[in-house]
């Protein structure tokens, strides 16, 4: 059966975090700090809504774009916090998670062989979505020393003619790493110079620490009309399993993605949908509860693997750590197996984010505090022996 | 301050170290302002939470709702707080509305909680009324849930 794959499905290699997944599976006691998604339950007035929706029966279809009126509260969102404006019954889609957004977005604009830049290390799904949709990924290394920031010169050095759209996430999972306005500005001028559409996945824009606020690329000159906004309420309203997303982009964009939107998913789940009406109209005190939370966690693991001698910058957005191994000589891999074996601890070599992530493994801490003491006090163990 | 207040009332119990690993302070620094929370009064005392049906199933908590005639010159208080010093007492609130008094009492049995009522509370001069609510299960006890509601099936590595 393997040769009737198709070819390019087939090349894709496997996910570095499923394989790391499967050997953590297998152990017991093991404290994960390997978790991309946050430990909280979502805040029940969220859940409540959900439930009386299937209460009132609501369990058909709903528009391909999603509910007129999660639409509304959407545009209202993205009005209120990010300074954007998007008309509701036109530029808006809601779709199964961000990543079927981004998937559905991509498809909608690629021709074969157009390329995609995106910056690396970074979430597993970019390149492979690129692929799927018939583009050619074009990786952007960011650095430790500039704050995993994307940097302008060394996009500039990898558009071609060919180039068509550039990838963003930040806050970064998985580095943490947040674009102030001005390192976004010469991203944008660049964009606007050869005529780039941004996908903008700002899943994390809640989560920012230290008082950084979060700015989109969208309301930088000359960008609203080339950026596709994407968000969800996956992280800051912890509702990953609800699968809400959507994107905001100009009306001839939305209208293509909705093309195979309505083919490929038909719409996002009904009870889910008004449950994120909820979430967005009410849920700003529950989201600054949760982030306070991940800001005191954050605190502390900085300060933990400091102490240890793994120094990592205190990252800004999301809720991981990329923290630095290179002291201790060992691969991201090496690092990582051989404090799961050794030390029951799970963490994500920074090479399943990219091969830029050597070096480098990410720490998560939507996790209890309680767990990350006893990850942290493990890990110190765990460094002191490689030094002896 | 108010997220080092909001850390010790969720857990009063937790260590000086992790407060400033917490906060990007140092522990003298916590100690400080802890004690400056203490001795201000903000901070008026720390306790357990516990649900006392797990080791004692007869435990019997009431609340009280009590109407008082208001004393001039001092108002609800001196009757408040002389019914609050009761050893029984373990909460005593002036609130609104029909009643004057919400006194949440617990004792060891119904009885007891019967008898300091009508021995007690009803006996002081200016109560002109009390009615009393049992208990009969806790539900949340100081923002902390009796029913866990954490999930087991996390996925352990996620992306």
């Amino acid at each position: 059966m393997e040769n009737k794959i198709a070819a390019h499905v087939r090349d894709i290699p496997r996910s570095g975090i499923r394989d790391f997944f499967e050997i953590v599976q297998s152990m017991h006691d093991v404290i994960s700090l390997g978790i991309g998604e946050p430990d909280f339950v979502t805040p029940w007035h969220i859940r409540e809504a959900a439930l009386f929706s299937l209460e009132k029966g609501r369990t058909g279809y709903t528009s391909n774009l999603g509910l007129p009126k999660l639409r509304e509260s959407i545009a209202n969102y993205v009005a209120r916090k990010f300074h954007v404006q998007y008309h509701a019954p036109s530029e808006v889609l809601v779709s199964v998670g961000v990543s079927e957004a981004i998937d559905i977005a991509l498809r909608a604009l690629l021709n074969p062989g157009d390329e995609v830049l995106y910056h690396e290390p970074c979430y597993v799904s970019y390149n492979p979505s690129v692929t799927l949709a018939h583009g050619k990924a074009v990786s952007v290394p960011v650095h430790e020393k500039d704050n995993f920031q994307l940097r302008a010169d060394e996009l500039a050095k990898r558009i071609t003619p060919k180039s068509k759209i550039l990838l963003l996430n930040f806050p970064t999972n998985p580095t943490g790493a947040t674009m102030p306005r001005e390192a976004l500005e010469p991203i944008a001028e660049l964009c606007v110079k050869h005529d780039l559409i941004v996908l903008s996945d700002e899943i994390y824009a809640e989560l920012t620490y230290d008082g950084a606020e979060h700015v989109s690329i969208a309301t930088l000159p000359g960008m609203r009309e080339r950026t596709v906004f994407l968000h969800g309420l996956s992280k800051g309203w912890a509702m990953t399993g609800f699968r809400i997303g959507y994107a905001c982009a100009p009306a001839p964009l939305i209208e293509a993605m909705m093309k195979i939107h309505q083919y490929a998913i038909l719409c996002a789940p009904t009870m889910t949908q008004d449950a994120a009406i909820e979430a967005l109209d009410h849920g700003d005190a529950a989201v600054e509860h949760m982030r306070e939370k991940y800001e005191l966690r954050r605190n502390y693991i900085v300060s933990a693997l400091n102490d240890m001698g793994l120094p990592c910058p205190t990252p800004r957005g999301a809720f991981y750590v990329f923290a630095d191994i290179r002291p201790t000589g060992l691969t991201s891999r090496e690092f990582s197996l051989r404090l799961l074996e050794e030390q029951k601890v799970a963490v994500v070599p920074g090479t399943a984010f990219g091969a830029d992530g050597e070096g480098f493994v990410r720490c998560s801490y939507a996790t209890s505090l309680e767990q990350i003491k006893i990850a942290m006090e493990r890990m110190a163990k765990f460094v002191a022996a490689l030094r002896k | 301050m108010e997220t080092l207040l909001r850390l010790l009332q969720q857990d009063a119990n937790v260590s000086r170290e992790d407060l400033a690993r917490q906060l990007n302070l140092s522990v003298e620094e916590v100690n400080t302002r802890i004690a400056d929370l203490e001795k201000d009064g903000v901070i008026r005392g720390y306790q357990a939470i516990v649900d006392r049906e797990r080791f004692d199933k007869n435990t019997v908590t009431a609340f009280i709702e009590v109407r008082i005639t208001p004393e001039r010159g001092g108002g609800f208080d001196r009757i408040a707080e002389r019914i609050a010093k009761f050893d029984q007492v373990v909460s005593c609130y002036l609130i609104s509305g029909g009643y004057d008094l919400l006194v949440v009492v617990q004792g060891t049995s119904l009885r007891e909680v019967a008898s300091f009522v009508s021995e007690k509370l009803s006996t002081i001069e200016s109560v002109i009324s009390t009615a009393t609510l049992f208990r009969l299960k806790t539900y949340k006890e100081n923002g902390t849930l009796f029913s866990s509601e954490t999930p087991e099936d996390r996925l352990s590595v996620s992306p």
